[in-house]
């Protein structure tokens, strides 16, 4: 501690698993943005990643809440917020957006997309993993052409309300802390577009580095106009993200209102290693320029993919940064202004690193259970579908 | 009459709240005390206080408040003419033993008692989720500690620093105005102990109460008064520098 803090203010409130949360929820608002390019707008450049963001998207949102309820100090309480929510909390509806994202937009679009896919392999299969895609089914087992028409267009239409819902989910998460008109790290209006445009580049970043890593594996050739055009929106969301994260910047220099000073100086500090090392120039303008050199010189297939694959992991450093220095950043100064406390995280106790990587390791765990139920790669199913001779 | 599973499946949620509402039983009435009636707030005289911190200890005895944590406290400002903006301010143990002598010569020595300040417009109250923590109808902003999920939002969401995490409840918690005091006709646990008068419980609503009289001939401040929460702990001879 150093300086004046209020005494309560000494113990920070919220820790690694509170950064963990717009992290997570920001990858599933920007893998969903990413596969919704394809369906809505028609990019079918990047339809080979269409299936895996959104099995990625799910296996994320699945985890999403878990930091929050681990952080809770009465977890078993969280269900209060469906029964009585109060209006007036930006957080009593993260329930709500929450189940809406989950059930009405991700999961109901996955089964439209694989519903031929689920019955195929209900009849297919065997064993234990016959009962489990027969339950997939919902007991709708009609793919003729016109039924499939239909998924389709339902499909299309609950992508076109997952777009603003993906928007919602993650303004929504930077709303929680641009509303704190206590909080002057926080506190801006700019904070939950900010947010949004961080999600998208790093659930954009996320799919790429997931679509090149799952083609190694399966050791099949990488679509390299697939992997451009998702490098290129990445390259068009990361400058728009970061021109804004600048003029929040800009704005507070040039305003030097009564906590700049404070802030400046914690910058300058206890922030500058993930700041202005990590966040601004490791993990924002590195990758920008990486991926902006791309464009500009013509570089060879291999290089371009060492180039995207680096550029994604900075990208992922640079963003998980970003929600380190809101979350913690914002709670290492005094509302006096007076002060500083630092951040110290536990290991193995609740709210510290090893619960913090578990939970940043699960989603990939989910995402690996996910591929394997349902196959996102057009071919297997195809292969399977032949297999049992029903296409 | 026969229910049908849509119906039952409709009743469900209305259930879960009314026995929500069972769960929570009656609120404990006060006899002869009207909540309508008081609208509460405290003058804190900066000219007056002396910084012994009595009020930090009734306050930890009468409300069990855990070691390191305070739901009031007092800060010493030390305040010189080149430095208006940027005053020196500690608060050892949170002015629970009072102060050690100060070395420091020149510029002004000041104490600044803290506490929440019930606003009537509550930053805290506004983002529970739950609606945990509320404002009652005389004006004192209270927490349902079986009802508080712990997330800790009002704390990040309190100007003032006044909330922390208690450590065995695992929920928030904060000054309560003494409410099971004041409710019975008392003052709060900290004015009592008050040595010198500095802190004074004020019921705003009640014409006779010498909080009008005060404020009719003196010059009162609110802490923060920018971010206009509706602070109702009035402080005379509060200095700008104070934060």
């Amino acid at each position: 501690m150093e300086g004046f803090m209020y005494p309560n203010e000494v113990e920070l409130q919220w820790s690694v698993l509170i950064v963990l949360y717009p992290f997570l929820t920001g990858l599933v608002a920007g893998a969903f943005i990413l596969a919704s390019l394809e369906r809505v707008f028609r990019v079918e450049e990047v339809k080979p990643t269409y299936r895996l963001a959104l099995l990625t998207a799910l296996a994320f949102l699945i985890v999403a809440p878990l930091p929050l309820q681990l952080h809770l100090g009465h977890p078993e309480r969280s269900f209060e917020m469906y029964l009585t929510p109060h209006r007036s909390s930006a957080m009593a509806m993260f329930g709500f957006v929450y189940l809406w994202y989950l059930m009405a937009v991700l999961v109901l679009e996955i089964w439209l997309d694989y519903r031929r896919d689920i019955v195929l392999l209900a009849e297919s299969s065997r064993g234990w993993k016959r009962p489990l895609y027969r339950l997939l089914t919902l007991g709708s087992y009609n793919i003729s052409a016109g039924a499939l028409r239909v998924d389709d267009r339902a499909g299309w239409l609950v992508t076109l309300i997952g777009i603003p819902s993906a928007f919602l989910l993650h303004g929504y998460v930077g709303f929680i802390f641009g509303s704190i008109k206590a909080n002057p790290w926080w506190s801006t209006p700019l904070m939950p577009v900010v947010f949004l445009f961080s999600a998208m580049v790093s659930g954009i970043a996320l799919v790429l580095l997931m679509y090149m890593l799952t083609s190694l594996l399966r050791r099949t050739a990488i679509d390299m106009r697939c992997l451009d055009t998702i490098a290129k929106y990445l390259l068009y969301t990361f400058i728009i993200d970061f021109t804004l994260e600048m003029l929040d910047l800009i704005h507070r220099i040039y305003e030097s209102d009564e906590s700049f000073r404070s802030l400046d100086f914690m910058v300058h500090t206890r922030l500058f290693i993930s700041q202005i090392v990590f966040q601004i120039f490791l993990g924002t303008l590195l990758p920008i320029g990486l991926l902006a050199a791309t464009q500009l010189v013509k570089f060879t297939e291999a290089a371009r993919k060492r180039i995207y694959a680096f550029a994604g992991i900075l990208t992922m450093i640079g963003i998980f940064a970003m929600r380190w220095n809101v979350v913690i950043g914002g709670q290492l100064f005094s509302k006096s202004f007076l002060g500083y406390t630092s951040y110290k995280m536990g290991f193995v106790t609740r709210e510290g690193l090893v619960p913090a990587v578990i939970l940043l390791v699960l989603p990939f765990v989910i995402l690996f259970v996910l591929i394997k139920i349902l196959p996102p790669w057009h071919e297997e199913n195809i292969g399977a579908l032949h297999a049992d001779g029903t296409d | 009459m026969t229910l049908t599973r849509r119906q039952v499946l409709l009743l469900l949620p209305a259930a879960a709240v009314a026995w929500e509402s069972v769960l929570a039983g009656n609120p404990e009435v006060a006899p002869n005390y009207t909540t309508t009636e008081h609208w509460w707030g405290m003058l804190l005289d900066i000219t007056k206080c002396i910084g012994c911190g009595s009020c930090v200890r009734a306050c930890a005895m009468e409300n069990d408040v855990p070691d390191g944590y305070f739901r009031t406290w007092i800060e010493r400002y030390h305040v010189t003419d080149w430095h208006i903006e940027n005053p020196h301010v500690d608060s050892p143990d949170g002015g629970k033993g009072g102060f050690p002598s100060d070395a420091e010569t020149g510029g002004r020595n000041f104490f600044v008692p803290k506490l929440c300040n019930h606003c009537t417009d509550s930053p805290c109250t506004q983002v529970c989720p739950v609606g945990a923590t509320f404002q009652t109808p005389d004006g004192v902003t209270l927490i349902d500690y079986n009802y508080c999920l712990g997330c800790r939002y009002c704390i990040q969401a309190c100007p003032y620093g006044c909330r922390f995490f208690h450590p065995t409840k695992h929920t928030a918690d904060k000054c309560t105005l003494c409410y099971h005091r004041i409710t019975k006709g008392l003052t709060t646990a900290c004015c009592e102990a008050c040595p010198t008068g500095a802190r004074q419980l004020a019921d705003l609503k009640n014409p006779k109460d010498p909080i009008h009289a005060f404020l009719k001939t003196h010059t009162v401040q609110v802490l923060k008064p920018h971010l206009a929460t509706g602070a109702k702990m009035f402080y005379n001879g509060l200095d700008g520098s104070v934060r």
